[in-house]
Order: structure tokens, then sequence, then C-alpha cells
């Protein structure tokens, strides 16, 4: 992957996050800074965009009366929006349009959004999860708020390289590097990053086992059973589309995960020690 | 007494991971998990077997229980199932699509 920086302000930058370059473009060279440094692990600006959107920046406002991000698919096209932007998307032509105001959270949650629905097509998953590489292989560390994941990424020791503290990117990867494991799937690093207020790094690695995370009072592992598995994985996926036929792609892809990667119940103690375990 | 007939519905995704039924309306993205008599239910639910018929054959069958008793159970589980919108009931044979259903079971 490179890390270089993108094309002039003014003009356009890619995104390259999970090995899908998004091209943003928008009129405004000061916001397109914001974003080359925002996401400085992750411009591209080699790679043939995937995906086009502009943004049209407004005066700060309230953009759509939704309160919660809400996620439609209608003639053709993927309206996502909240009450701090509005996008809509076109899969055929590829191109699409954000209007928000300068800021960079708006544009984070639209890519989130745009990576779910791309991901539910080809039974990779966005999970509310840490995750990590050791050794070559890729851990994930799933759970809600309060669950770990942002401890857990502070306690890794200088050998472990960290994807993300906050979101994980999965996606099937079985004929490259990712499939070296035989489970097929591969993590990502993202810049989607929680209390941690990092970026991950902008690597890949083959995913080698699923650990579902739970503070406790000494550090142990227990291995789940794929239906539980499936159920607390659910728990952690990240999708807003009222899409049965995408919904039942993501229940699908998670129960495939729960079958090809081992997963484990994690609890830990919040020190270092944990790290012992993993990898 | 009127037969009841049940079939699944279209708008879920299903699969059995280690024995246990798993469910998700594809509508409100909610999860069902099914025990093992609910998962003959569900299983058996083609829109041409009376429910009774399913209870009497299958339940009472596996699980050595008795058939009034099951078939009263059995009524309350499909008529829960079917407020969520995951089986549809009637009390004439429905004819059903084929459904994109896979069993999973992995050792861990």
């Amino acid at each position: 992957m490179t890390h270089e920086p993108a094309t002039a302000a003014g003009q356009g930058i890619v995104i390259e996050i999970g090995g899908i370059p998004i091209q943003v473009r928008s009129e405004s060279p000061e916001f397109l800074r914001m974003l080359e440094e925002r996401y400085s692990g992750f411009l591209n600006c080699e790679a043939h965009p995937v995906f086009e959107f502009d943004v049209e920046l407004v005066q700060p406002r309230r953009i759509s009366e939704e309160d919660d991000v809400v996620v439609s698919f209608d003639s053709g096209r993927w309206l996502i929006e909240r009450g701090d932007f509005r996008a809509e998307w076109e899969p055929e032509t590829r191109r699409g349009k954000i209007i928000q105001s300068a800021n960079p959270y708006s544009i984070d949650s639209v890519l989130r959004i745009v990576h779910t629905l791309v991901l539910a097509r080809e039974g990779g998953l966005l999970v509310h999860a840490a995750s990590a590489v050791r050794n070559g292989k890729a851990f994930l560390f799933a759970g809600v708020s309060e669950a770990g994941k942002t401890t857990l990424s502070r306690l890794a020791p200088g050998d472990v390289t960290l994807l993300t503290d906050e979101i994980s990117y999965l996606r099937r990867d079985g004929g490259r590097d990712g499939g070296r494991d035989g489970n097929g799937y591969a993590a990502y690093g993202t810049p989607f990053a929680g209390e941690l207020a990092r970026a991950g790094e902008n690597v890949k690695a083959p995913l080698a086992a699923l650990y579902l995370l739970r503070k406790g009072t000494e550090n142990t592992i227990e291995p789940v059973r794929a239906n539980d598995a499936a159920r607390m994985l659910l728990e952690n996926v990240l999708f807003f589309a009222c899409d049965p036929n995408l919904v039942g792609m993501v229940f699908d892809a998670a129960c495939e995960l729960v079958q090809h990667v081992p997963v484990y119940r994690l609890t830990f103690f919040p020190d270092a020690r944990v790290w012992e375990l993993i990898g | 007494m009127r037969s009841v007939y049940i079939s699944r519905a279209t708008a879920v995704a299903a699969r059995s991971l280690d024995g246990e039924m798993m469910i998700m309306s594809a509508k409100d993205s909610t999860l069902f998990t099914l025990n093992p008599v609910g998962t003959i239910i569900w299983q058996s639910a083609d829109g041409k077997m009376p429910l009774a018929e399913i209870v009497k054959q299958k339940i009472c069958v596996e699980f050595d229980a008795d058939p009034a008793e099951a078939l009263k159970d059995a009524e309350l589980f499909v008529s829960d199932l079917a407020s969520h919108g995951i089986l549809v009931m009637s009390d004439s044979p429905i004819a059903q699509p084929e459904l994109h259903s896979k069993t999973v079971t992995r050792g861990s």
C-alpha cells in the first residue's frame, strides 16, 4: 500500500481503506487539506478510484431532519442522511455527492456507511472491534462500549501493530496473502479511531482469531460455539441500511465468518499480561 | 377444529449453527434463536403439512410429549413468530418459494 500525498488541494484526494480507493472532490482546498491530514496514512494518489464523491460544503446547519443515520435505496441510488449531512450515491455510475459543513466527522460517517454497503455484497464486515497484527497474523477484539477495546489497544506491546481501536475492517481474501492461514479473511487497518484518537496502521494481515472481549479479574480464553459466536458478532456488526437483501447478506457473512475463523471469549484483567495470551 | 398451515416467510435469513436455528428478519434485523422444538417446527413449515400433523409426527415422536399440550405450545410459538413476520400462518395450504437456508456446524 502506498502512503504518498494525494493530489493537490482544490481538486480531489483518494482515500483507500480496506483496499477500496474512493475519490473525494471539493472546491475547498482547506477542506481537502483537513481530509489529507485526517486520512494521511490512507491516501493513495496512484490508485484508480472505485467510487467518486463530490462534497458540497454549506454553512453549519441542520441539513436533514433525521437524528440517527438513515440509509435507504431508491431509484438506483443510495440516500444516506443524518442531521449534519446528506449523501447520495449511485452504485451503477459509481458517483455520489455529499452535502455537509466543513468538518471531518460527517464525511467520516459517510465513508463508513459506504464501506458497509460495499462489504455486505462480498461477505466482508465492519465490526465494532479493535484489531491488531502480531507475528504476521491479525486478531480481532470485539465488544460494545466499555468492553475493553481501547484498553487492550493501549496495553499492546511494541511488537504489535494496531489496525484500529474501534472499527475493524474484514474482507474475504482467500486468494492472496490474506488466505495463507486457510481462514480466507483479512483484517485491514482503518482510520476510524475510538477513544485512542489515533488512526490505525494502513496494513493488512490474515485473520487468525476473533476474541469477544469482557473485563474480569483474571485472563482467560474460552472457545465459543458457532451459534453464540454468530449472535455476539452480529451484535457488533456495523450496518445501517434497511435493505432486506443486504441484511440477509450481512447475516450470512457473520455466519460464514464464525464457521471459518476461531472465536474465543477473552476475559481479561486490564494490564499488559493479557497480551501474553495473544499471537 | 380448523387446521393451521405454516410457511417460512421469505424476508428472512436462516442458518442452523451447531444444531441451533438462527433466523434474522431481513426487514428489521431482529435475530431469533430457536430451541430444538422450535427448530423442528421451523424446518417443517413447508406450507403443506398442518401444524397438528407436524406436532404429532415429529415433535411428539422426538420428545415424547403429550400431543394436546405440545400442540397448544406449538400454536403459541407459531403465533409469536408470525407476529414478527418470521412465519406465515393460514387455514389452508400455502405455496412456498424455495428458501435460502444453510446448515453449518463447527466444533469449537
